[in-house]
């Protein structure tokens, strides 16, 4: 390709519209790439930077605007187009096949003709030059975060895009391979390709990118160098105002035990499931215990086995004294613990049932629920009312009196499911993945009701990806990697490398603190 | 020996259309829609084969019209599941209770009518070869094109690049949608390829097995070759494995029938209706089978955010 | 030019209530084609499919009597559809339900007691549930799919049943047609008015759509119902086991099927015989869905469906018209009021090729 005069941008989008709706997902949006840089876009969850990008790779189709590449009109109405126009993308949910090989997910967005197997051959050259070691055989179901990430960046590569868009990319990294993430893009730089990184996480952006857009709402209110800002300002650009800081009380893990798990172990239930193994710790009253590891490393499995939802195959699961690991998760409730799990729709609630009803899914085993003998019939009004409080103790928005939960932005929504949890006073609460997807106002309020509710007395558990969260909340931390856990210490004497290296497995003997 | 034969030929025609309408839901489920209107499509399949050959007196037209019949009917359940994105189940039964119902119809003046017969043919030189030629190389056409489908639907799935984008819009639609593979196109095309399979194995009850028409001829074979198809765990060769596994079972209680033996004919008739559950149990009991070759979408409607 | 869906936020409740009227309006326009393409006067054959059956006494009899069975059957399978369960071997468990049900008046035909009715539509409500157990059980200890296990069971149900009557139930002096004697007058389940055909099973219809709706709609079995039908997941978390619903909607389902079959037997052929398998278990099903998978609803559904089919009697032996016209108009109903109910979760919108075209729409 003849390189054109350095002054023109690579990519430029104006005015772009996009919505669904009544939302104005995207509103008058302009971007503008330049050739070799490494390009930030910043937003919260739901400013709608995947709109955009969705848009850019022609997945999406915008309502106005246009785009230019190199100055020259640029239409995508397929992604195959901007596959062919040098646009590519590393997706933050991957879309990857769990059921097909690492040679065929990459083929399948190759431009037909080529055979597989010398589709296969091409991505280990690729893969190789650019330190993304992966095996072109094996099935993308058996294999980690981490790796899939890898295929997605062999894939997007083997197109030799000019423009390589990547949302999210090390919300599922450690540390380390964080870093070695950004060499590969360093690399891609200087090769003259230009990157658009799509991230919250500002001191990422501020070591890697030259130019930041920052979106809010749909519309684009600021664009700067992000290395002449502080984390404090870009923060205040991305949310709009200051964000209230969690204010923690120093929690004194003095209190009783009111959770010890020994020897918790389990079976692998399908094909790509984690296995638990041997996994042993204890929270007292008062402790926020917080549980690091990358996705897909046994934590779901976990929050299952403590909640009861699915059956252990060995050791103990002990809530206030009493051994549980025989209960299920209404028993369990009836000991006075509670829990969050990590998917909103469809597992903490039911999209399409209102909210008094998606209350009743947890408090169905309490007092004035159910009457009527032996009928069990649902105390309607009481379910609803309870309801409302949890709205208005939680400030949850919504557009009606009593919506689906479908409806409710994924802050609001997750903001209800906590607080349905929280009025009960549980002395034990385990939350898996508490701020998810969820915008800085409604994670600032829902860790800050975590800690109150330790510092009123309870002991609770945080499975979380997002290590900014752990050092925020948690007074303890302890690792899960491929299904093991490693022994709880407190946060005051782990480190981000430290807690990295645990998240790739290493024995937590090697890791002195 | 002759009667060995004739055994293995009678297995052959049982196994067929059970074999041509499963291969055809394979790729349909493949694809990640569960069409349960196999019986309806099989039917009107049927009636249209014997409506047409008797007409124009050809039974291979006959055979023609039975696919584009079947695959036209299919369009119906497309329409609604794929466009409107419907349950798939309901709609699968609809289909069925409408085929059954049409079929009734348009077969009104066929009953009691013989039929044109859509005859063998014998390959020549080498189907005179002793033992094998006769079973291998003297068969009905539908025959020889149930065995070249299996074939080239392995060939298709397993290694063609549009076999696979077809398996992977069976196993995650939502990833395909994002590659900018056309779900709702892969799936229509999966569709009318299953109803037009279904057709052909409705033609080979009206224009070989039986050869005239009856209503409700197609006796729950439609439901079989849906059964055979989770007893495949999705493959082609084990498709064929099992429609000869249940023909050479409709077989033996054919025999049994005739040879006398003292159980009531009504429970040999049910015999390849609980061998078909008893399958199904044992199947099901082998987890790590079924859940690795489901195709993980398999039922699920697909709607793309716009 | 093609067709696009979108999301509504909210579900529309206008819509959920007009749906099954358009699915029926969009019926009738269908019907109306095919009776012109059969060459008969559309307006002379809707005529007589929906209004005529409904201006004599006795043809108005024959629709109660009719819907009797496929409102029963119906409003067993509200909770199964609703739970997640496809049983769709109703007509199987129906016809066990009778051959169950029938199992003391045709082994003691001399036992004459007011206890015999109830004796009989318990053993039938019996026969049926434990027959649905069967594909129940088999979804929830091995996974096994049930819609197939569940029809699979009908083709051997009729086939045992067809054996019971010709081999060791048949009446010795039935002239040698398959059948069992008639049962002992306090084995009939007496008609409801003087000399109609509808029996007491029109009644227990009633009281099952009441009692069923009660469940469904009002206690926590009815949410656990909903919530596992809607989202398993959840509703695993929120401590309801789906296999125990498995069971328990299939067993309901096969009870409530074999009552119908049980009420038919005793109420309307007052003997077992080989003509019990009408079809009624699969109709069933599309009166379930018309009816919106609610109780009351399959009342009124039932009642239509079973005007159809009068109906289509008539038009048999007044236009000629063949009688299987009124299954590809049931077929009909079942396809347009499932299309019909994508109105309720989206809006429709025919697109032109270009998206382009699109601009500016809102």
């Amino acid at each position: 390709m003849e390189s054109p005069a350095p002054t023109t941008p690579l990519f430029e989008a104006r005015g772009i519209t996009k919505i669904f709706g009544e939302l104005r997902a995207n509103n008058n949006v302009d971007l503008t790439i330049e050739q070799g840089e490494i390009h930030a876009l910043l937003g919260e969850n739901g400013a709608g930077k995947s709109t955009l990008v969705k848009i850019m790779f022609g997945s999406l189709q915008p309502d106005g605007g246009e785009m230019f590449w190199l100055g020259e009109p640029l239409a995508v109405r397929a992604p195959a187009e901007a596959r062919e126009a040098g646009i590519g993308m590393v997706f933050q949910h991957f879309s990857l096949f769990d059921s097909l090989t690492v040679a065929e997910n990459i083929a399948l967005s190759s431009p037909p003709g080529e055979n597989i197997s010398d589709i296969a051959e091409r991505a280990e050259m690729l893969a190789t030059q650019y330190g993304l070691p992966l095996d072109p055989t094996s099935l993308v179901g058996d294999l980690s975060v981490g790796e899939r990430q890898r295929i997605e960046i062999v894939r997007c590569l083997m197109q030799d895009p000019q423009l390589v868009v990547l949302d999210e990319p090390t919300s599922v990294l450690t540390p380390q391979e964080a870093n070695t993430l950004f060499e590969t893009l360093f690399r891609l730089r200087d090769e003259g390709r230009s990157i658009l990184y799509i991230s919250h996480r500002l001191e990422e952006v501020q070591r890697i990118c030259s130019t930041a857009t920052i979106m809010r709402h749909g519309k684009v209110v600021d664009s700067c160098d992000p290395r002449e800002e502080t984390a404090g300002s870009l923060a205040a650009k991305m949310v709009g105002a200051d964000i209230v800081d969690v204010v923690r009380p120093a929690l004194k893990g003095e209190g009783a035990q009111i959770l010890e798990v020994t020897g918790l172990s389990s079976f692998a239930d399908h094909p790509f499931a984690t296995a638990l193994k041997d996994i042993t710790f204890n929270v007292r009253a008062g402790e926020v215990l917080g549980i690091a590891g990358i996705a897909g490393n046994g934590q779901g499995e976990l929050f299952a086995r403590l909640s009861g939802e699915e059956p252990a195959s060995g050791g103990s699961v002990k809530i206030d004294g009493s051994e549980c690991i025989e209960h299920g998760v209404t028993e369990r409730r009836a000991s006075n613990a509670a829990f969050v799990p990590e998917e909103r729709l469809g597992h903490g609630a039911v999209p399409v049932m209102r909210l008094s009803e998606n209350m009743l899914l947890t408090h169905h085993g309490e007092d004035g629920v159910t009457g009527g003998g032996g009928l069990r019939t649902v105390a309607g009004r009481f379910v609803a009312k309870a309801a409302q409080a949890v709205v208005s103790a939680m400030d949850v928005r919504k557009s009606s009196h009593n919506p689906p939960a479908a409806s409710l932005s994924g802050g609001n929504l997750q903001k209800f499911i906590v607080g349905r949890e929280l009025v009960r006073k549980p002395k034990l609460l385990i939350v898996n993945q508490p701020t998810w997807g969820v915008d800085a106002g409604a994670a600032a309020h829902i860790r800050q009701s975590l800690i109150d509710l330790a510092a009123e007395g309870s002991a609770i558990v945080v499975i979380s990806q997002d290590l900014d969260e752990i050092f925020e909340i948690a007074s303890d931390v302890a690792v899960m990697a491929d299904g093991h856990l490693s022994p709880v210490e407190p946060v005051a004497n782990m480190t981000r490398e430290r807690i990295g290296l645990l998240m790739a497995g290493q024995n937590a003997s090697e890791v002195a603190a | 020996m002759e009667t060995t034969a004739y055994i293995i030929l009678s297995v052959c025609a049982a196994a067929t259309p059970l074999l041509l309408a499963a291969l055809g839901e394979l790729v349909v489920e493949r694809s990640g829609v569960l069409n349960l209107g196999v019986e309806g499509m099989m039917i009107v399949g049927a009636v249209v084969a014997f409506g047409t050959a008797q007409v124009t007196g050809n039974a291979y037209l006959g055979l023609l019209a039975a696919v584009f019949a079947g695959a036209a009917f299919s369009l119906l359940f497309a329409f609604l599941t794929l466009t409107l994105a419907t349950n798939q189940v309901a709609t699968g039964l609809a289909l069925t209770i409408l085929g059954l119902g049409v079929s009734g119809i348009i077969g009104e003046d066929f009953v009691g009518q013989p039929g044109v017969k859509l005859t063998s043919i014998s390959i020549p030189y080498l189907s005179e070869i002793p033992m094998v030629g006769p079973l291998l190389f003297a068969q009905n056409p539908l025959v020889y094109l149930s065995w070249a489908l299996v074939a080239g639907v392995a060939w298709f799935l397993f290694r063609s690049r549009a076999g696979l984008t077809l398996r992977s819009v069976g196993d995650n639609h939502v990833s395909a949608h994002v590659l900018g593979i056309p779900v709702i196109r892969v799936r229509y095309l999966a569709v009318l390829f299953g109803g037009g399979c279904a057709g052909a194995g409705g033609a080979y009850l009206s224009l070989v097995y039986v050869s005239q028409w009856t209503e409700g001829m197609t006796a729950g074979r439609g439901w079989i070759a849906l059964a055979l198809v989770v007893f495949a765990s999705w493959r082609p060769l084990r498709v064929l494995a099992g429609a000869y596994l249940f023909g050479a079972v409709t077989i033996a209680q054919f025999h049994a029938q005739a040879l006398g033996i003292p159980i009531p004919a009504q429970f040999l008739t049910s015999l390849p209706y609980i061998a078909t559950i008893v399958v199904l149990v044992l199947i099901a009991s082998n987890r790590r089978l079924t859940m690795v070759n489901t195709p993980a979408s398999l039922g699920k409607p697909f709607v793309p955010d716009r | 030019m093609r067709l696009e869906l979108h999301k509504r936020p909210v579900a529309s409740t206008a819509l959920s209530y007009l749906a099954p009227v358009i699915a029926l309006t969009l019926t009738l326009v269908a019907g109306a084609i095919m009776f012109a393409l059969m060459g008969k006067s559309p307006i002379a054959a809707l005529y007589t499919y929906f209004i005529e059956p409904l201006l004599d006494p006795w043809s108005r009899d024959q629709v109660f009597f009719k819907a009797t069975p496929l409102a029963i059957i119906a409003i067993g399978l509200c909770v199964c559809f609703r739970s997640g369960n496809w049983n769709i071997g109703a007509e199987g468990q129906y016809l066990i339900g009778g051959l169950v049900g029938a199992t003391v008046p045709v082994l003691f035909p001399a036992f004459s007691s007011p206890l015999l009715l109830p004796i009989m539509i318990v053993m039938g409500m019996i026969g049926g549930g434990l027959y649905a157990f069967i594909p129940g059980f088999l979804k929830a200890r091995f996974g096994t799919n049930e819609i197939l296990t569940s029809l699979m069971l009908v083709y051997v149900a009729q086939q045992f049943v067809d054996w019971m009557v010709r081999g060791p139930w048949r009446d010795p002096q039935g002239m040698g047609f398959p059948g069992t004697k008639q049962f002992d007058d306090s084995g009939i389940l007496p008609n409801l008015v003087g000399t109609w055909d509808t029996h007491w099973g029109a009644v227990f219809a009633i009281i099952a759509a009441v009692a069923f709706w009660f469940m469904l709609s009002r206690t926590l079995k009815g949410f656990e119902i909903a919530v596992l039908g809607q989202s398993p997941r959840a509703g695993r978390f929120a401590g309801f086991s789906a296999r125990q619903m498995t069971i328990f909607a299939f067993v309901v389902s096969g009870a409530m099927a074999g009552l119908a079959g049980i009420s038919e037997v005793s109420g309307s052929v007052e003997k077992l015989d080989d003509k019990l398998s009408l079809g009624y278990g699969f109709t069933a099903i599309i009166v379930a869905f018309l009816g919106r998978l609610n109780p009351i609803g399959c009342i009124f559904a039932a009642l239509l469906l079973a005007l159809s089919s009068i109906g289509g009697e008539s038009a048999q032996i007044m236009l000629g018209i063949s009688d299987r016209a009124t299954r590809v108009f049931q077929g009909m109903l079942l396809f347009f009021v499932l299309a019909s109910d994508t109105l309720i979760h989206y809006r429709i919108r025919l697109v032109g090729r270009t998206p382009a075209a699109r601009e500016g729409a809102v």
